[in-house]
């Protein structure tokens, strides 16, 4: 039986051959702990992104620096209706609003996805995770190789079967880029906007330039992981999507071509 | 099965029973330091729970960003409902007759009028009010500390929360006594080296700079110092979570 952790193991010699051997277990190709939390904060996440979206549409102005307002020049307006009569949007009609239940979903979901995602954090340090599957190779960071993985990339090249056991280049650089830059930057610029938050930990809101910088730079982040997540799921779908979901449900990878 | 998955079953078992434990212990434990906010139920009562118990424990003593003189922005009052005619009556008389009422768990209970609550000891802080739509605006205000004023008609030491009123029924807030004994939780009657201008809540507002502009009541007239908010309004600590808002708004 496939277990958390458990190495490849080989067909005990001593079966006999005339038997149909049943098919060699090996490691998951997905860790029991990566899928469960995968999906988790995919939930989460997909929660954080509608009530995120609901929260801005009640001010779709922008700003930078400690204050900002319709009295304030904006660095930029989202060009929708909002929910509130205060911002004149000039498309003469007043969204329904929504800010009620979405601020709360915002943050119980943004409670779940940082603690599912301390949760990963620690297995991918202490479990090598990180180390083995996203780390790229010094070989795989040469120009060279580096090169060839955008080609390919380009050409929209299906990945090869042997690719549907380990992570290219590109693949270990993009979730390294998100785990360790664009999440805790979106933890850090939402926690930077809570003012009780800004009263113990003053310098993470100057550090960013102020409690609107905090908001734009959190706005920004977003945006940046709704793209990643646009080109995972085109990445998917390229490869294949029920095989590489099954795999990240099942953890195992299907040798078989699916059926039409 | 195997001896592998009965040991997995039976350590799976003492994690579970450890772990309904600890929630046990941790909901006692909470409720007894305070750290439950009287919006915990219904679907979003897990995060509200978390929030506030995590800032509370956090934020106990902090105090919110004050900023320099020069930083203070063209301020912006927030929306408001048409003021009602008993309003208007006390503002064509400058407000000489407004009163602050403070019951409930205190030793006497007192009325004030505007002019005693400005005879005390002020504080001035400039700091940014936000509202949770996402704009904001720093400006300077002045008052009275709210502690200054609770400890003059003493507060009694089983008392959790101080309800503060509006004149305008529909507007009513509660906080907790570590918000209602910070320095910061000021009986505004002062901006911008003025008077409270009546479209930022003048003659009275409470401000706590800690919290979103919701809870920062206008027109204030009437303080009830209680123990217990179930007996208020639908019993979810203020008017906010009725309208689907979190009563905490430190976030």
């Amino acid at each position: 039986m496939a277990t958390l952790g458990s190495a490849p193991t080989s067909v005990d010699a001593s079966l006999p051959t005339a038997i149909p051997v049943a098919p060699i277990t090996v490691a998951p190709r997905h860790a029991l702990l990566v899928r469960i939390t995968h999906w988790i904060f995919t939930l989460s996440f997909f929660a954080l992104l509608v009530t995120g979206i609901e929260i801005l549409i009640s001010h779709p102005r922008f700003y930078w620096g400690e204050t900002g307002n319709v009295l304030t020049k904006a660095m930029f307006q989202i060009p929708i209706p909002s929910s509130r009569t205060l911002v004149q949007t000039g498309y003469g009609y007043v969204l329904p609003d929504q800010n009620g239940w979405s601020r709360a979903l915002h943050f119980q979901a943004g409670w779940v996805a940082v603690l599912t995602g301390l949760l990963y954090a620690l297995y991918g340090l202490f479990a090598g995770h990180f180390r083995k599957h996203l780390l790229p190779t010094k070989a795989d960071l040469s120009w060279r190789s580096l090169s060839a993985a955008v080609a390919s990339h380009l050409r929209f090249a299906r990945p090869t079967a042997a690719e549907a056991h380990s992570y290219n280049v590109l693949q270990r650089l993009a979730y390294l880029f998100v785990i360790f830059v664009l999440l805790p930057l979106v933890i850090w610029t939402g926690l930077a906007m809570s003012l009780a938050f800004a009263s113990v930990f003053p310098w993470s809101v100057t550090l960013l330039g102020g409690r609107q910088s905090a908001r734009t730079l959190h706005f920004f982040a977003s945006m940046a992981l709704l793209l990643f997540l646009l080109v995972h799921l085109v990445m998917i779908f390229l490869a294949g999507f029920g095989s590489r979901t099954g795999t990240m449900i099942t953890g195992r990878v299907r040798q078989t071509k699916e059926r039409p | 099965m195997t001896q592998l998955s009965r040991r997995k079953l039976i350590v799976s078992g003492l994690a579970a029973t450890a772990g309904v434990t600890g929630l046990g212990v941790a909901a006692y434990l909470a409720d007894k330091y305070g750290l439950v906010p009287p919006d915990h139920g219904g679907l979003y009562g897990p995060g509200e729970t978390l929030t506030y118990a995590t800032q509370r424990l956090l934020t106990r003593h902090s105090l919110a960003r004050e900023f320099s003189r020069s930083q203070i922005s063209k301020p912006l009052p927030n929306e408001m409902p048409p003021l009602r005619d008993e309003f208007k009556r006390f503002e064509a008389a400058g407000f000489t007759d407004w009163r602050l009422s403070v019951e409930g768990l205190v030793d006497q209970p007192t009325s004030f009028s505007v002019a005693q609550i400005k005879s005390y000891p002020s504080r001035t802080h400039i700091t940014e009010i936000a509202c949770e739509e996402g704009w904001s605006y720093i400006a300077e205000w002045i008052g009275t500390p709210l502690s200054h004023v609770l400890n003059l008609v003493g507060v009694q030491s089983h008392a959790r929360y101080v309800v503060y009123y509006s004149i305008d029924p529909e507007w009513w807030e509660s906080m907790d006594m570590a918000d209602a004994l910070h320095p910061q939780t000021l009986l505004a009657y002062g901006m911008n080296g003025e008077e409270l201008p009546v479209g930022f809540g003048g003659p009275l507002r409470m401000r706590l700079p800690r919290q979103l502009g919701y809870k920062n009541v206008k027109f204030i007239n009437r303080l009830v110092i209680t123990d217990n908010l179930k007996r208020f309004g639908k019993g979810l600590g203020s008017a906010a979570p009725e309208a689907g808002y979190a009563w905490y708004a430190g976030i």
